[in-house]
């Protein structure tokens, strides 16, 4: 194939530069003593410092990572339920209008997603806070977990099943000695991608949090809202390298199942 | 075989019901009733006024503008991407920002854009002297479009990738120059790729409501910051159902003009 020009390298480079300048500024200036982000004064670790020491903001960072981690557990389980119902329904036609159903909150705008949820609550009669927010994350996780879980069922023969039900498996012998194993690289998939959807969600967030419970976004909304405080650029520095490394992971996840996959069924 | 019940789909089905049916139903049912809680077709009389016509339409122009930009931008990108060595790496490089909070980026903004910000720091480096730029339609635009790249640059990229390249060699050896290459062969091979980032660009610029109150300072006005407004601040639940439900006919008549891909994940 062509080689890139010059000129092509120079366009990728700036879009290169301009998709990190933002995020480097604001790692920057999370040193700068001078409490602004304009005029380097000298390096300091006193933001970093305080993040460390504000109890408030460590609950709010805990709360965040409990509803990740219990959302995308409780919504993998779903998914792969969900997933494997949808791979077991013969017809087409419902087969497709599933799928469709569970497509909606893929595509929905987070806006009518929060605002929808935070009718449904309030009908229901729950108290908004940690419950509504959690049910939230686990309901918006569950089509994408179901996206990335269909596709391996999909590629599994089903003489598989057919051989395991032969030689006498039960159900429950069937899903979690044959089914189970081999979509384990769709269900870590899964997984992680619940996990930062709900590491990174906003706005459904802000609609079903009720005073008193708060997740780090809304927090940083709050606080940008405010006006700019070195102290979010600190934590923004940390949850940077924290995605790093998530990202990074997954990654490895990523490719040590596709090597997996090249050499067949995974034990 | 085929007489085992699927009892898989009973909590799956509950799911749907309860979060997928029961929220778009609740929503339609509270649009029409007003702020007194009387059963009413006001809310959809009232989005037909000048106000909230002026409204959708200032939405779908900056969501166009968001969207023409994003792409003028990405298919290069794209394009030179797929040429490169290492592209499974600067792929994932490019991808990689918008795994990072999006308040975060929006909050960096409002450092660069500031009154002593880097982008003032530079026009006065130029000569042009600082000018306002955050709060502006600028400013809002500029971010909305830094934010959605990647989701554009994705699926043209996998469009691309797709390309038998030997379609490529073969207009050329016929002639072609490499702007009609890429007029009669490239870009339409690539249109599924182009629609879908369309559709993934689109419809969130429609309803982005913490950048307009964030970078925009709250000049410019969303269909999704009136349904915030709505249903947060001014309590109006009827009326901010009624907009969510013309936000909804809106992305669904989107879904079926751009074809029902799915937003690349």
């Amino acid at each position: 194939m062509r080689k890139n020009g010059k000129l092509a390298n120079v366009y990728l480079a700036a879009v290169f530069i301009i998709l990190y300048a933002p995020i480097f500024y604001l790692m920057y200036y999370s040193f700068n003593s001078g409490g602004t982000m304009h005029d380097f004064k000298g390096f300091t670790w006193e933001w970093y410092k305080e993040v460390f020491h504000d109890t408030r903001l460590f609950i709010i960072v805990l709360n965040t990572l409990i509803i990740a981690l219990l959302s995308a557990a409780i919504s993998t389980i779903l998914g792969v339920i969900g997933a494997i119902a949808i791979a077991n329904v013969k017809k087409n036609q419902t087969k497709n209008t599933l799928l469709s159903f569970n497509n909606v909150l893929i595509v929905s705008p987070d806006v009518i997603i929060g605002a929808s949820f935070l009718i449904l609550f309030t009908m229901i009669g729950l108290k908004l806070g940690f419950m509504s927010v959690l049910l939230s994350h686990i309901a918006f996780s569950v089509p994408i977990v179901v996206i990335m879980v269909l596709p391996k069922l999909q590629e599994m023969s089903s003489s598989l099943i057919d051989a395991a039900k032969d030689l006498g498996a039960s159900r429950w012998d069937v899903l979690s000695k044959v089914i189970l194993p081999y979509i384990t690289p769709g269900i870590f998939a899964g997984f992680f991608m619940a996990l930062t959807y709900s590491l990174d969600d906003f706005a459904v967030t802000f609609f079903v949090t009720g005073n008193g419970f708060s997740t780090l976004s809304v927090e940083i909304y709050s606080m940008a809202r405010q006006g700019i405080s070195l102290t979010i650029n600190a934590l923004s520095t940390l949850i940077f390298l924290f995605t790093m490394i998530l990202v990074v992971g997954y990654y490895f996840i990523n490719q040590r199942n596709m090597k997996a996959g090249r050499m067949g069924v995974r034990k | 075989m085929s007489k085992t019940r699927n009892v898989y789909l009973i909590p799956y089905v509950f799911w749907i019901i309860l979060f997928v049916a029961a929220p778009i139903l609740l929503i339609v049912y509270y649009s029409f009733f007003n702020i007194e809680g009387d059963f009413s077709f006001e809310n959809y009389q009232k989005f037909f006024t000048p106000v909230y016509m002026k409204m959708t339409i200032s939405s779908f122009w900056y969501a166009f503008l968001i969207t023409a930009f994003s792409l003028l931008i990405a298919y290069p990108a794209a394009y030179i991407l797929t040429k490169t060595k290492h592209k499974q790496l600067w792929l994932l490089l490019i991808i990689l920002p918008s795994w990072i909070n999006l308040l975060l980026k929006a909050y960096a903004f409002i450092g660069i854009f500031g009154t002593y910000g880097a982008a003032n720091a530079f026009l006065e480096a130029v000569g042009i002297g600082t000018k306002q730029i955050l709060f502006t339609d600028f400013s809002f635009i500029f971010v909305s479009v830094y934010i959605f790249i990647p989701f554009m640059i994705l699926p043209i990229y996998n469009a691309l990738e797709e390309m038998n390249p030997s379609l490529i060699s073969a207009s050329r050896d016929l002639g072609a120059s490499a702007w009609t290459t890429f007029k009669k062969v490239i870009f339409p091979l690539t249109l599924d790729g182009v629609k879908s980032g369309c559709q993934a660009v689109f419809i969130p610029a429609l309803s982005l409501f913490m950048l307009t109150r964030l970078i925009a300072g709250n000049r410019v006005i969303t269909l999704g910051t009136a349904i915030e407004q709505h249903f947060l601040v001014t309590m109006d639940w009827g009326m901010g159902s009624t907009i969510a439900v013309f936000l909804i006919i809106i992305m669904v008549v989107i879904m079926v003009i751009t074809g029902s891909r799915k937003r690349g994940l």
